[in-house]
C-alpha cells in the first residue's frame, strides 16, 4: 500500500538519513521526500513529508523504528486507491442482484465500489445506475471494469464506460 | 482548361447535391482549370444522356417535378459500360449485405479504366480488397472521402494531410442520427422512443432506423477507416457493435452528474474495431452536440488532431465528393 507521512526532524545533521533508513530496511519503496528546510514547526523542528509503498504488515514496524530514532510523526495517511472511475449501468440492475454485482468488484481486493446512484423510473422498466469505482492503479481499474462487463453480460446489463481520455487530449 | 467527362449514377440527396455544386462552382472550377462535363445521369428507372453535357438544372427540376431524371431507359451499369467518360460519381443506396448495385457499378467502372468517386459505403465495407485490386488493375483513381463523416474530412486528413505521421487510433462520433437522438434525450429528459420519433419527423432518422441506431452505419465507417488508414482487410463482421436503443434519460442524467455525456463512439486501432455508447467528459473535444460528427485522429508526431463537421446532408456530402474529384484532376 501507499503511505503518506508527515514527520518532524531535529535541526541537526544526519536526521533525514535516520528517517529514511527504516523504510529501505523494511523493503519499502520511497516515492517522494519533500523537505521543508526553510520552514520550522512551533517546536523548532523541520517538517518533512514522505510518500512510500510498503507491505501493510510492515507499517507498524516502520513507525516504531522511527520513534526509536527519535523522529516525531505528525500524521500518517494510508492511501490505497489512487484511480477513480465512473461507469453507468442500464438494465434490470436490482432484479439481477445488485449486491452480487458490487461484491464481485469488492472481492478483488484491488478495486471497490465506493458510490452507487440508482434511478428506477417504473416497475418493469430498465433502471439506470452510476457506479464509482476506486482502484489501486489504472491497470487495476481497467481490470475491474472488464470484470464488471463480464458480469453485466451474464445479467444482460449494458455497461457504459469512459473513453480513454489520454487518447483524446494531452 | 482540362475537360473531364462525368457520369452521376444515383440521383437522390447526394447525387442531386453533386449536380448542384457542379453548377454553383462552375466558375471556381474553371479558375482551377477544370471543366467537369456531366455526360450521363441515372436514377433507378431512367437516364439523361448527352455527350456534349447534360443540362444539370433541367435534370434537377425534372427530378423534382416528375421524379425521374430523363426519358432514356439505359441503366447506370449500361452507362458505365457503354458511354465513354472519365469518372463515375457513384451515389446509389448503401447495401451492406451484398454491396448492392454500387459494387457492380464500381467494378464495371474499373474494368473500363474509369475513375470512381463515391459516397456509397456498402461496397467498401464489404469488398475493400477486391475493389482496390480492380482499381489498380484498371489504372483507375478511387476516392471515397464522403463515405466516412460526410463533409468532415477524415480519410484524406489521415492519408494525405497527416502524411509522415503514423496513425495509432481513430475515435469519434460517426453517426449524426444517434448524436441527435442522444443530445435531445439529454436536453429534454425524454425517452429514446420519443426522440427517435422527433428525429424521424425532422428527417434526421429513417423510417427504419435500425441501420443507424444499432451502430451498423458507424461500424461500416470504421471498417473503411480500418482498411484505408490501418491497412487491414476487415469487413463489418469484424466489428463489435452495440447501439443506443437501451440508453435511458436517467442514465444520461446520472452521467451528467458525474461530468459526462453519453455518445455512440466508434474506435479503431491495430487491435480492435468497436462501436459502443461511452462516457465522454463534458469538456472533451469529442463531446459535440446536435447531429454533428467528430473524429479524433491520434498520431505519433502531432498528437491528437480533432475535426468536427456535418456528417450528412445533400450539399455537405457533395462537397466531399467534389473535393475528391478536384484532387484527382488538378495539375
Ligand atoms: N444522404 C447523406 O447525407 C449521405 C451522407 C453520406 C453518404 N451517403 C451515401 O450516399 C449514397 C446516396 O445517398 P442518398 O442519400 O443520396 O440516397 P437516396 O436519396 O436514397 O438516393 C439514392 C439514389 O440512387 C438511385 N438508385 C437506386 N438504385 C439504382 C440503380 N440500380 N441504378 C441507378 N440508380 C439507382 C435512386 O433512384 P430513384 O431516385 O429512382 O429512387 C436514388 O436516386 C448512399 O450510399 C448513402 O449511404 C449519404
Amino acid at each position: 500500500m501507499r503511505v503518506s507521512m508527515d514527520i518532524e526532524l531535529k535541526d541537526i545533521p544526519g536526521q533525514l538519513l535516520l528517517a529514511l533508513r527504516p523504510v529501505s530496511e523494511l523493503k519499502g519503496n520511497l516515492i517522494s521526500v519533500v523537505h521543508h528546510h526553510e520552514k520550522r514547526t512551533p517546536r523548532g523542528t523541520i517538517p518533512v513529508q514522505l510518500v512510500f509503498e510498503i507491505k501493510p504488515d510492515k507499517l507498524n514496524d516502520i513507525v516504531s523504528r522511527l520513534e526509536e530514532n527519535g523522529i516525531g510523526i505528525a500524521r500518517i495517511d494510508e492511501k490505497r486507491f489512487f484511480e477513480h472511475g465512473a461507469v453507468i449501468l442500464i438494465g434490470h440492475i436490482v432484479h439481477t442482484d445488485i449486491q452480487d454485482t458490487i461484491d464481485t468488484i469488492d472481492k478483488t481486493g484491488y478495486a471497490e465500489v465506493v458510490d452507487l446512484n440508482l434511478s428506477m423510473p417504473k416497475i418493469n422498466m430498465a433502471s439506470s445506475a452510476s457506479l464509482k469505482i476506486d482502484a489501486v492503479s489504472k491497470e487495476h481499474l481497467d481490470s475491474a471494469i472488464t470484470l464488471l462487463k463480464e458480469i453485466a453480460r451474464e445479467k444482460d446489463l449494458l455497461v457504459i464506460e469512459p473513453i480513454k481520455i489520454e487518447l483524446g487530449v494531452n | 482548361m482540362k475537360t473531364i467527362s462525368v457520369s452521376i449514377i444515383g440521383f437522390g440527396a447526394v447525387g442531386q447535391g453533386v449536380a448542384k455544386v457542379l453548377v454553383d462552382k462552375k466558375e471556381y472550377l474553371e479558375n482551377l482549370g477544370l471543366d467537369f462535363k456531366v455526360v450521363a445521369v441515372a436514377d433507378s428507372r431512367t437516364a439523361a444522356i448527352d455527350e456534349n453535357g447534360v443540362d444539370l438544372n433541367a435534370v434537377l427540376s425534372r427530378k423534382q417535378d416528375e421524379g425521374v431524371v430523363g426519358s432514356e431507359k439505359l441503366t447506370g451499369l449500361e452507362i458505365i459500360e457503354t458511354i465513354d467518360h472519365d469518372v463515375v460519381v457513384e451515389t446509389t443506396p448503401t447495401n451492406i449485405v451484398t454491396g448492392g448495385v454500387g459494387l457492380q457499378n464500381m467494378l464495371a467502372a474499373f474494368k473500363h479504366g474509369r475513375d470512381v468517386v463515391t459516397s456509397n459505403k456498402g461496397p467498401l465495407a464489404m469488398k475493400y480488397g477486391e475493389l482496390m485490386e480492380a482499381a489498380s488493375e484498371g489504372g483507375s483513381n478511387f476516392k471515397y472521402e464522403a463515405t466516412v463523416g460526410g463533409a468532415m474530412p477524415v480519410l484524406n486528413l489521415a492519408k494525405d494531410v497527416l502524411a509522415g505521421n503514423s496513425i495509432t487510433n481513430v475515435e469519434g462520433i460517426f453517426n449524426g442520427t444517434c448524436n441527435y437522438i442522444l443530445t435531445r434525450m439529454m436536453e429534454e429528459h425524454a425517452s429514446y422512443e420519443q426522440m427517435l420519433a422527433e428525429a424521424q419527423e425532422l428527417g434526421y432518422a429513417e423510417t427504419d432506423p435500425t441501420y443507424d441506431v444499432e451502430g451498423i452505419d458507424t461500424a461500416c465507417k470504421l471498417v473503411i477507416l480500418a482498411n484505408c488508414v490501418f491497412g487491414m482487410n476487415a469487413t463489418h463482421e469484424d466489428v463489435t457493435v452495440s447501439g443506443i436503443t437501451r440508453i435511458t434519460p436517467e442514465a444520461l442524467l446520472l452521467a451528467q452528474n458525474e461530468g459526462y455525456v453519453i455518445k455512440l463512439i466508434g474506435e479503431v486501432n491495430d487491435s480492435r474495431i468497436n462501436v459502443a455508447p461511452k462516457l465522454v467528459p463534458i469538456d472533451h473535444p469529442l463531446a459535440v452536440g446536435g447531429s454533428l460528427n467528430v473524429a479524433s485522429v491520434q498520431t505519433d508526431l502531432s498528437g491528437p488532431i480533432t475535426v468536427t463537421g456535418r456528417g450528412a446532408g445533400s450539399v455537405e456530402t457533395a462537397s466531399a465528393i467534389l473535393s475528391d474529384m478536384i484532387s484527382i484532376y488538378r495539375d
